[in-house]
């Protein structure tokens, strides 16, 4: 079962990065041409998934539609990954201090604001644009990843090998980064993985309303929007970019499964 | 008919053999010893009485309680048995007990389970029985919680859930292990009353022969899943059969031969130390109250000397060490070092530190589990300016590693691949490796099986002659303590209570708590007679 | 209880505090003049100038700031640019709509997730426990806004069980909770997914733990160990979950007010933003974040509740 769910996972994921990768070089048919003449037309031998209300292709589209979600949410994890790590440790190398306090703090006031208020926030004042969409989601993705590696470091604090550094004279810093860090990255790609797949639901929520990547750029999430009083006339145009999301967030949660049983702590400690 | 007998019990869990045809009987009012070192199936002995066996497991043979084949039952049937006609106490009293729910509801709850008693008369029993067990009323009404209470007295608790209903056969798989000297000596005195009150019958499993020794009347001896010995306590003892009946004994009772201790000059020297804690505030305007973990402590180590620090939980040792070692503040006192100051909260100067080693209780936590021996061992180098680098670290390390009897092919495997008592020695190896003059041993031997103690204990003494070096050799074990040190202090609640030469502190204790102390230590007492020991 | 309920109490204060500052700095201070921001480029200086004294914008930012507050604090959201209207008006009958079906789509999900993660758990590695585990790794992947227009084709169009849309007023509120029935089951089956994933690990965590081996020993089933025992600790990490799921849905709900047309916030605060009716915009979400941290706070009452190894810690 899990050997199945590592395989499936990573070729969904990989087939959706290829996909999005191809279609910065090429893509079956322009998306920017309107061919209003062929347009709602079901899936043919022509066009694989049929065409949109403007008659572009759906598949096209799908593709370069894939690169604006996973651009964003790959930045957008990155992005609370690089911040929100550092936070985590820095709290937690200090814990008690003014610092954690101040650090736990802030994570608990932008908790309170989901990633669409904030979102909401920003393109209020900036305007909606793929950017914003990746600020937005990145900054809600900072105290996910500072909660989370600050309980880990927390607990590896109280071990004896860290205090076996610490006698050995290693500052705090230098601990955190020789020997916090590496034994939560396990963990770390698991949370990564999975905060991957929300960023992708939340960039697809983003563009549904209209606050994430604007047209002329194709987005999963604003095909949605288009086509929904459409969806009774042609389904296949609310099907494809709904299924996309839905195999793309389904690769990457049964990939980061996959990868926590693999990835276990406790496998790796060995006979007891 | 003996309350309990079992007949040829074997035990595998998928392909793995466990117990391999075991037989020994349990009379009821008697105590049996369970002895056995970790693998030795004692464990699991208990759960396939009670049926509580993991997945996967299979058992053959007979137990018999009372002529009744307890395999032969179902699991409705171990159900009504459980907590009514058997009871079982654990090891770790500070897990065992469920956090959300009173004392007073967990131990009613095996009298609702099993009687069928209304909340009342559930509680009326539950607050008769954990009166029994030393709960007094007064301090711990049935409404406390368990994170309120001490090990001990949560142990207490457990044994009051067990003893409710009065079972005929209670079980206790080493009950006191995780405890301090005085309180496990309560314990074990609890159960022993408990046996004399209600006449039942107890299997008291544990790895510490001393234990075993003063409480059983019957023992049994196990060894990789097969009763290596049986029988009365004094005979056992007396005609030492089986060849690792002597080396157990043998073990419990060895003692390092060490060179006498000479030297003069001062080491390491305390004078008046104090560590206050600041308490969380209880109230928002009342000023946070303060602890005092060191009161005013002061000793001296002299070079090559090894010295004792003894003391329950909670005394102040490892605030002490801590502070020794130069990673605790202190409100008042000095420590130095070779004449040099330790800095309180400043990082110690790397010249310092080279000769201040620390060696850890657990050998499974003071490893990062991700990097090789090598790095490992030569992770202090760190402290060393111009530390070897490459061939000749290699060869630094390869040479401390044989000093420690492992081999330097050893240093490219990873710290999981070794057992326990290894690990120690990668453990001793890492502390050696930047010469130092003093190495700190902070239960450095508790977590081992007794036969790997003796033998780390050999080491730690040969390497003590043979570089020089000078131990501050801090536990909770007494006898351990008295086998390995020319000096000993002893803690109590933040103060030197008593310091002096290590046979004449056992021999004639001064202060009431050493006494204290040496008398609640279970020991296995031992004479060498005409080549053999005798206990 | 009641110091560690005071404790929470200050806390939930300094957030709502915090997040005031952080929306009234976005809203007032980045835009750099908030007038001229919200008529365009293209508007006339006396225009701009009569927002500005309007809008109070001479005064400095830290009165401002704490005239807002104070308005607030009495009912006074401001006036809408946009439609002239009083704030309070606006958002009133809205969030009378978004709130509650938050609310409802948080208590059908509960109510799925908990026996679902529980069988699940206590049936771990059977058939049951990997259909579950199954249905809810594709019930987390499936966007509630896609979902919503599947569940709309499928239950209204096709098979007419609710209604397409539309919302009839509180008078009525059986036909009300009716209207909200179809989009707070929409919303609550991902969100179940999660919730009964993380009930089913925290069981699985706490069936391991020993305080249950003990509950054996005493002669419970291990069924009844279960019930009486891992229920309450396995808690502890989803009323954690609980908490978040709230704010996640507040957010969902204002997604899906498009595809079932409800009058609810969504709409409002979406025009606003096309509009750069700031005014709007602030008001609205200090609400919702005032709503989740009131949240937060009732979540870490339970918290004390159900674990009382936390109602006597010290502040």
């Amino acid at each position: 079962m899990r050997r199945g769910s590592l395989y499936i996972g990573a070729g969904l994921v990989g087939l959706f990065i290829a996909l999005a990768l191809v279609s910065l070089a090429w893509t079956p048919y322009d998306v920017q041409v309107l061919e209003i003449f062929n347009k709602m037309k079901p899936p043919s031998a022509t066009n694989w998934l049929g065409t949109d209300h403007f008659g572009r292709d759906i598949l096209s589209m799908i593709m370069e539609g894939g690169q604006v979600s996973i651009a964003v949410a790959f930045v957008a994890v990155g992005l609370g990954m690089g911040l929100g790590v550092p936070l985590g440790l820095a709290a937690a190398a200090n814990r008690g201090s003014l610092l954690d306090e101040l650090i736990m703090r802030s994570n608990d006031v932008v908790f309170a604001f989901p990633a669409l208020l904030i979102a909401i926030l920003i393109t209020a004042i900036f305007g909606p644009s793929a950017i914003n969409a990746i600020i937005a989601i990145g900054i809600f993705n900072i105290p996910v990843f500072a909660r989370m590696s600050r309980g880990a470091a927390l607990e590896l604090w109280t071990r004896d090998f860290i205090f076996a550094a610490r006698v050995a004279g290693k500052g705090r810093v230098r601990i955190s980064a020789e020997h916090i860090l590496p034994n939560i990255a396990n963990l770390l790609i698991v949370q990564g993985t999975i905060q991957f797949s929300l960023a992708i639901l939340a960039e697809a929520a983003l563009s549904y309303v209209g606050l994430g990547a604007q047209p002329p750029t194709p987005s999963w999430g604003r095909m949605l929007a288009d086509s929904q009083t459409l969806a009774s006339q042609a389904p296949h145009l609310v099907l494809a970019p709904g299924l996309s999301i839905v195999l793309m967030v389904l690769g990457l949660n049964m990939l980061g499964d996959a990868l926590r049983d693999a990835l276990d702590p406790r496998l790796q400690r060995g006979a007891k | 008919m003996s309350l309990l007998r079992i007949d040829d019990l074997s035990l595998s869990i998928g392909t793995m053999p466990i117990l391999k045809g075991i037989s020994f009987a349990c009379a009821a009012g008697q105590i049996t010893g369970l002895i056995g070192e970790s693998g030795s199936g004692k464990s699991m002995t208990a759960y396939a009485i009670t049926q509580l066996l993991p997945k996967g497991a299979i058992c053959s043979g007979q137990i018999l309680l009372d002529g009744d084949n307890l395999l032969a039952k179902t699991e409705t049937q171990m159900c009504a048995l459980r907590g009514d006609d058997i009871g079982l106490v654990f090891q770790e009293p500070m897990t065992a007990l469920n956090p959300v729910k009173t004392i007073g509801a967990q131990v009613a709850e095996t009298v609702r389970l099993h009687r069928g008693a209304s909340r009342a008369e559930a509680a009326a029993i539950a607050r008769d029985t954990l009166n029994r067990v030393g709960l007094p009323a007064a301090q711990f009404p049935l409404g406390r919680y368990p994170h309120e209470l001490s090990g001990g007295q949560r142990q207490r608790v457990v044994i009051a859930m067990a003893i409710a209903l009065r079972p005929r056969l209670l079980i206790a798989d080493e009950p006191t292990t995780a405890l301090d000297v005085t309180t496990q000596a309560g314990i074990l005195a609890l159960l022993r009353q408990l046996v004399n009150e209600d006449g039942m019958g107890l299997i008291l499993i544990s790895h510490d022969l001393g234990v075993v020794a003063d409480m059983a009347d019957d023992l049994v001896i196990m060894r990789h899943g097969e009763v290596v010995e049986a029988g009365p306590n004094a005979q056992v003892f007396a005609t030492q059969n089986h060849p690792y009946t002597r080396a157990l004994i043998r073990a419990s009772a060895h003692q390092p031969s060490r060179d006498d201790y000479q030297g003069e000059t001062p080491l390491l020297q305390v004078e008046g130390l104090v560590r206050d804690y600041a308490l969380p505030r209880t109230s928002l305007f009342a000023a946070p109250g303060r602890f005092r973990a060191v009161d005013g402590v002061s000793f001296t180590l002299r070079k090559g000397e090894n010295l004792g620090l003894v003391g329950e939980s909670g005394c102040g040792k490892s605030t002490l060490t801590r502070a020794i070692l130069g990673l605790e503040s202190i409100q008042a006192g000095r420590i130095t070092i070779n004449g040099q100051p330790v800095i309180a909260g400043q990082s110690m100067p790397a010249e310092m530190r080279r000769h201040l080693q620390v060696v850890f209780q657990d050998p499974y936590a003071s490893f990062n589990p991700r990097h090789k021996v090598a790095r490992l061992v030569a992770e202090p180098f760190h402290l060393i300016a111009d530390a070897p680098q490459g061939p000749a670290r290699r060869k630094a390390v390869a040479e401390v590693l044989q000093s420690v009897g492992l081999q330097p092919s050893d240093a490219d495997r990873y710290i999981h691949e070794f057992s326990g008592g290894q690990r120690q020695r990668i453990a001793i190896a890492r502390a050696l490796i930047t010469r130092p003059e003093l190495i700190v041993l902070d239960e450095a031997v508790s977590a081992l099986d007794v036969s790997i103690r003796a033998q780390i204990l050999d080491l730690l003494a040969d390497l003590s002659s043979r570089f020089g070096l000078s131990y501050l050799f801090i536990s909770h074990d007494l006898h351990v303590v008295r086998k390995i040190t020319d000096r000993v202090m002893v803690m109590q609640a933040g103060k030197i209570v008593e310091s002096g030469e290590t046979e004449a502190v056992f021999a004639a204790p001064q202060h009431p708590y050493t006494a204290a102390l040496i008398k609640a230590a279970p020991q296995l007492k031992v004479e060498a007679k005409d080549d053999e020991l005798v206990v | 209880m009641l110091h560690y309920a005071t404790k929470r109490l200050i806390s939930l204060v300094l957030s709502l505090f915090a997040a005031s500052v952080v929306i009234f700095t976005a809203i007032e201070v980045i835009p750099g003049d908030t007038a001229s921001f919200m008529l365009g480029i293209n508007a006339r200086p006396d225009t701009v100038a009569a927002l500005r004294a309007e809008l109070g914008l001479d005064l400095g930012m830290v009165p401002r700031y704490f005239s807002w507050i104070s308005g607030m604090l009495t009912g006074d959201f401001g006036t809408s640019y946009t439609y002239r209207r009083p704030v309070v008006e606006m958002v009133a009958g809205r969030m009378w709509v978004s709130l509650p079906l938050a609310v409802y789509a948080l208590t059908l999900s509960t109510l799925i997730a908990f026996p679902v993660g529980i069988i699940a758990a206590s049936r771990r590695g059977g058939w049951a426990d990997k259909s579950i585990m199954g249905a809810t790794q594709l019930g987390i992947a499936v966007p509630n806004f896609w979902f919503a227009v599947l569940m709309v084709q499928i239950f209204a169009i096709k098979w007419g069980w609710f209604r397409a849309g539309g919302f009839p007023g509180w008078d009525n509120p059986f036909q009300a909770f009716r209207a909200l029935t179809l989009p707070a089951i929409v919303l609550a089956l991902p969100q179940a997914a999660i919730l009964a994933r993380i009930m089913r690990s925290g069981l699985i965590d706490t069936l391991d733990a020993d305080f249950m081996r003990t509950a054996r020993a005493k002669g419970r089933t291990a069924r009844g160990a279960l019930w009486h025992h891992a229920l309450r600790n396995a808690m502890i990490p989803v009323l954690t979950i609980l908490g978040l799921q709230f704010s996640f849905l507040l957010a969902g709900a204002i997604i899906i007010e498009q595809v079932f047309f409800l009058p609810g916030i969504g709409r409002l605060i979406f025009t606003a933003i096309s509009q750069r009716d700031l005014i709007v915009v602030e008001s609205v979400v200090m609400l919702l974040v005032f709503a989740v941290i009131m949240l937060t706070f009732l979540v870490d009452l339970a918290y004390a509740w159900v674990d009382p190894r936390l109602r006597r810690r010290a502040i």
